[in-house]
């Protein structure tokens, strides 16, 4: 391309410029790279043991209790709250693996299982990420996962952002919030911890600490398929709980019972994947094959906010970048009535005026 | 000579009532009508959204595909004010017109797909903001272009108002406002694809990538081009005037220069980060990358050569194909390839309802609507030469 | 919708249906060889009469017991009739009742039942000729009614154990007259027309067999090493026991039993699936402690241990001592023991939590993977294709007309060459 001389610089400095601009927003600064956030240290979780469970469903209707959630039917008759998956109205669904003739539980082969789905409360959690009013908020110290209806605007991206599908949305209103499990702290204050720990027959889902649920799930993992075995009911006692610490919540302290040993795959759900989650999960049957995603130990929300903050960190960046193409175009802008007007070539149009020229 | 590449801007003129006007205000005030239905009763009403699909085709087509549409001022803008490519001044009006709809209309269309829609002021409260969020970005950026491209465009209503003493005032600190409206797309239209990246594992991973900010930058581009290239050759058929080849041409081959990195990065990225395997299992996400990539490089088949460039037809079709891919990898990333890739099959199905189809049609219609009745009364086109001139 | 359907076919649950619809079929063809006359018609009948008469009811009432045995066991139509006819005009059956290793409970159980007089019944209905408790007499006057009556119905008689029978040394810790409890048991069953074990000692071993079982106790099937009529329960309610009886009397042949030896129509439903306070357990109702809020409320006592969920009797629907409503362990406040079931009662302990049996999956349950949200359907893939067509349509008679006049230009141009010096343009 024929270019004359002084247009040729000034097009050298635009490409310097805008390439400047473009290679400085693909080059994520290591400066800006933010690690997977880890779990704060009182955080609270659930710990779920799906050898525990026996899919009596009380732990569901708990949920909508306290949670004030309608029922949701999709069976034929009417009856019977028998929501598919959790919903906007459904924080809390216990699923089920069916295989084969489905006579063993806990049997990947020609068994059943069964499966909590409810918020896993990340340590890193992609939804408060993806917000972009701060609907979805991480609470410091309890590291539960909450929302605020009264600022969220409905774009539901935290939807679409949750490896786990938690947040769901209430499409049939037209003032429809997201819902989602938040481990019930809204009744924390009256001493109740979550309704589904609250219920639970056979201690499948227990709430308390989740460093402490990491070591009752550690120990289970190391004890014998088969052999009895002391299990925890209800909240799990922090170790070295004081009196007081105690009286906090309401309910027996001590629930346990003797149970039998499940056959556990070695490998806490929970504990690693997306930097750790809250809520802990033990399972005799395959993970993916009920429905938990196999994912990294680097959440995706450290990825994208490495990707942002070192493209957007302090605004650095784009000020930089627009001071340069504020100069550039400064030297480039001719006011459209004087190139209009004026019939003798500007430096600027010079060689599509020459070029031009040759064809008229 | 000169006159001609910078033949200043003028109304078309002509009727603003006819069948091709009838017939889009006809889709706009379906698509009203559904939009009440919907603030009434709700999202579920009107389109088949659900959780597995939270974003359908509203916030894809309307807004991440429209946008993306509507960057043909920011590429002319690029090309003329900071490439200094003054040559390509005509293009600017009526790409940035286009580009000024698209955009408005994205910022509309987000206001029908939120769910709560009377918060939205949340975005631009400092209180509520969270910089860590793409979205944030996202939509900020979007609003702040909104402004500026107002305020870039303004002239063209001062000329028509003989607003004189304003225009010159303004034309002086336009030029922070042309560097503004080039940062502000390069900034969103980035972030529109970083959006993906912390859906991680659930988007495919021929679509999700560290990089996919660069990627669907230099493709916003390229479609930049790819619409003018369309626009010109439609408004030319449309309206009868001449097709400024002359411009169309070089750009054409601008364009193929960006396709090329493009492209270039896009299978250098799936090399390295070994996710080719998937382009080859049998499956649906498979066919629509193969079908999104012959998109993007049937644009160096039409128009490879310098002859077949001179062919507007060839243009038109170059810039047809590359819209097309344009499409397919946003509509690929964010709803053929979401939630099946690594991700567990949570068994959630979508396809867009009628309904939710018809709103989005009414909102190309509405932008078509505008653009005829704009450049039919502002000076936007430039003015026409006598044909003899050839 | 594939939930919906398998809930309606949860309608025909495989396991007690299949039992019940067995039953009846089997009384379908038992009903024709009885005297298949109503109830009604048997109204003005003497004999019906007499029999109230004689056991102390008024003819209504006497009706009425009869319709309630006739419901209990699950019969069709027109048994009530037929059950009591056979009470007021077959012969009574002999019964000769063994005690071993046991607490009496069973018996007394059976003496309390008093809505109708029960005692009355089993005394008037059958001919007792041998019960240690019950009989006024003593030593080889009650040994020698027993032979007695053996010799006299031999064949014909029922033969009803109750406790354990131990089996170690020679069986030596629990003699009768100078039998162990092994040589009597046999005595007695070999010209038994039916052998009923009463209890849950006789059953399986019972509470005498828990831990180490040092006395060896077992139960009569397993001495017998021939199958019983078992009415497992510590103590078992006395109308299942009083409805196999008469079950037998009416027809002749004893119940459908399960591979335990217990009459179906007794045990055939686990105690959680009938208990009033089932609702309870699914909304995750629980009392935690005796006495605590939850226990006044009457919720569930499965955290107390309640054996509920893994016990087969039907408690809950027929409940203890004929006083009302709530008057069964459960009821009281107390979580099931477990006593009818073997490895359970005396086995598991009382606080101990259950293994929920029925843990079969429940079709309310939702799969990992459920199809959800709308895919295309006729129309929205036709609006689809019409959008696309009509854009590719558009586009291609753009591309066509821009194409012609490309033509036509360069046509022209080619005109022109030869005139004017064409300077091509680098592009």
């Amino acid at each position: 391309m024929a270019l004359e001389k002084t247009s040729r610089r000034n097009f050298l400095k635009g490409v310097l410029a805008a390439s400047g601009a473009v290679a400085a927003s693909v080059a994520p600064q290591q400066a800006c790279a933010r690690d997977t956030l880890q779990r704060p240290p009182e955080g609270l979780g659930l710990l779920y043991d799906a050898t525990l469970c026996v899919g009596c469903q009380a732990c569901v209707a708990a949920c909508k209790q306290a949670n004030d959630n309608p029922a949701e039917f999709n069976a034929m008759d009417k009856l019977w709250d028998t929501p598919l998956d959790t919903s906007g109205h459904t924080f809390n669904l216990i699923k089920m693996y069916r295989n084969g003739t489905m006579e063993q539980k806990d049997s990947e082969l020609n068994g059943f299982s069964f499966m909590k789905t409810s918020c896993m409360h990340c340590a890193d959690p992609s939804c408060v990420s993806a917000c972009p009013v701060t609907a979805m908020f991480k609470d410091p110290v309890t590291g539960v996962v909450g929302y605020d209806a009264d600022a969220c605007i409905g774009c539901r991206y935290c939807v679409a952002a949750c490896p786990f599908g938690i947040p769901k949305y209430q499409y049939d209103s037209p003032t429809g919030k997201i819902g989602k499990c938040e481990l019930c702290r809204h009744r924390h204050d009256e001493g109740h911890y979550s309704a589904c720990a609250e219920v639970c027959p056979t201690g499948a889902t227990l709430f308390g600490r989740t460093e402490d649920l990491l070591a009752e799930a550690k120990r289970r993992l190391a004890l014998k398929p088969g052999d009895w075995a002391t299990m925890p009911r209800g909240r799990l006692p922090a170790q070295n709980e004081t009196p007081e610490q105690a009286a906090k919540w309401k309910g027996l302290l001590d629930q346990s019972y003797e149970a039998q040993v499940g056959n556990y795959l070695q490998h806490v759900y929970g504990e690693k994947e997306y930097g750790g989650t809250q809520v802990l999960k033990l399972s005799a049957v395959n993970f993916e094959k009920v429905g938990m995603p196999n994912l990294p130990p680097k959440s995706s929300a450290a990825t994208s906010e490495t990707i942002q903050h070192s493209l957007y960190g302090g605004l650095i960046m784009p000020i930089a970048v627009l001071a340069g193409l504020t100069w550039v175009a400064k030297r480039n802008v001719v006011a459209d009535d004087k190139a209009a007007l004026s019939l003798s070539p500007s430096p600027a149009s010079g060689g599509g005026a020459q070029k031009a020229g040759g064809k008229s | 000579m000169s006159v001609h590449s910078h033949a200043a801007p003028e109304p078309v003129g002509g009727k603003l009532f006819n069948t091709a006007t009838f017939i889009l205000g006809i889709l706009v005030a379906v698509m009203f009508a559904i939009l009440i239905v919907r603030f009434i009763f709700g999202l579920g009403a009107v389109t088949n959204l659900n959780d597995g699909y939270p974003w359908g085709i509203w916030v894809v087509v309307d807004v991440v595909i429209g946008s993306a549409f509507a960057c043909g001022g920011f590429s002319v803008a690029m090309l003329v004010y900071i490439f200094n490519k003054g040559q390509y001044h005509p293009l600017v009006r009526p790409a940035l017109l286009a580009s000024l709809f698209g955009y408005t209309l994205a910022g509309v269309g987000v206001l029908f797909d939120l769910g709560r829609w009377w918060n939205f002021w949340h975005i631009l409260w400092p209180t509520y903001a969270n910089p860590n969020s793409v979205m944030f970005e996202v939509a900020l950026c979007i609003s702040a272009y909104i402004i500026v491209m107002w305020i870039e465009f303004s002239p063209v209503f001062m000329e028509k108002w003989g607003m004189k003493v304003q225009k010159q005032k303004l034309e002086k600190v336009l030029f922070f406002f042309i560097a503004l409206g080039t940062l502000l797309p390069m900034m969103h239209q980035s972030s529109l694809g970083t959006l993906l990246v912390v859906m991680g594992p659930q988007v495919n991973p021929l679509w999700q990538t560290p990089i996919v900010p660069l990627l669907y930058l230099l493709s916003a581009i390229t479609i930049g081009y790819g619409i003018v290239l369309f626009e010109s050759c439609v408004t030319a058929a449309a309206y009868r005037r001449q097709i400024e080849m002359h411009l169309l041409q070089p750009m054409a081959k601008v364009m193929l220069g960006v396709l090329a990195v493009f492209v270039a990065l896009r299978a250098g990225d799936l090399i390295v980060r070994g996710a080719l395997g998937h382009a080859f299992a049998p499956s649906l996400e498979a066919f629509f990358f193969w079908l999104e990539i012959g998109c993007f490089l049937m644009p160096f088949l039409l128009i490879g050569s310098q002859g077949a460039r001179r062919n507007p037809a060839m243009l038109f079709l170059a810039g047809c194909s590359i819209m097309m891919g344009g499409i397919l990898m946003r509509i690929n990333g964010f709803l053929i390839g979401y939630d099946t890739g690594l991700g567990v099959d949570h068994g959630w199905n979508y396809f867009p309802s009628i309904a939710e189809m018809l709103v989005t049609i009414g909102m190309f219609a509405i932008e078509i609507l505008a653009y005829i009745i704009i450049t039919r009364r502002f000076p936007v086109l430039p003015r026409e030469e006598a044909q003899a001139a050839h | 919708m594939p939930l919906a359907i398998e809930i309606a076919n949860i309608k025909n649950a495989k396991h007690s249906t299949e039992t019940e619809c067995r039953l009846v079929a089997d009384l379908r063809i038992k009903g024709k060889l009885m005297a298949n006359q109503d109830l009604i018609s048997l109204e003005t009948d003497h004999r019906v009469e007499e029999t109230a008469e004689r056991l102390g009811m008024s003819r209504r009432e006497f009706l009425q017991f009869c319709a309630a045995i006739a419901t209990s066991l699950g019969l069709p139509q027109g048994a009530d009739a037929a059950v009591a006819e056979a009470i007021a005009t077959k012969k009574r059956p002999s019964v000769i009742w063994l005690h071993f290793q046991e607490c009496t409970g069973c018996t007394e159980s059976m003496l309390r039942a008093e809505h109708p007089t029960l005692e009355k019944l089993i005394l008037d209905v059958i001919s007792l000729d041998y019960h240690e408790t019950l009989f006024a007499a003593a030593g080889h006057q009650v040994e020698a009614a027993r032979k007695t009556a053996m010799e006299e119905n031999k064949g014909k008689y029922i033969l009803v154990v109750e406790g354990a029978i131990p089996t170690k040394d020679g069986g030596i810790y629990c003699k009768i007259g100078g039998k162990t409890a092994i040589e009597l048991l046999k005595e007695c069953a070999a010209d038994a027309a039916a052998i009923i074990a009463i209890g849950s000692c006789s059953s399986w071993g019972g509470m005498p067999s828990t831990g180490i079982n040092p006395t060896g106790s077992s139960g009569v099937a397993s001495v017998l090493k021939r199958p019983v009529v078992t009415i497992p329960g510590c103590p078992p309610n006395p109308y299942n026991f009083m409805s196999t009886v008469v079950h037998f009397l009416t027809f002749g042949s004893l119940p459908a039993l399960d591979q335990l030896g217990r009459p179906k129509f007794a045990y055939s439903r686990l105690v959680h699936e009938n208990c009033e306070r089932r609702a309870h357990f699914d909304a995750g109702r629980f009392a935690m402690d005796f006495g605590d809020e939850g226990h006044r409320k009457g919720y569930c006592l499965y955290k107390l241990g309640c054996k509920g969920p893994e016990t087969y009797a039907n408690c809950p629907t027929v409940m203890f001592g004929d006083a009302g409503g709530g008057t069964w362990p459960v009821g009281c406040g107390h979580p099931c023991i477990g006593c009818t079931e073997q490895g359970v009662g005396f086995e598991k302990p009382i606080h101990a939590m259950a293994k929920m049996k029925n843990i079969e999956p429940s079709v309310f349950l939702p799969r990992i993977v459920e199809e959800k949200g709308v895919g295309s359907s006729l129309g929205s893939a036709a609006v689809l294709a019409a959008v696309a067509g009509a854009a590719a349509g558009a586009g291609a008679m753009v591309a066509k007309n821009l194409g012609l006049s490309h033509k036509a230009e360069e046509l022209e141009q080619a005109k022109n060459k030869g005139q004017k010096a064409n300077e091509t343009t680098e592009v």
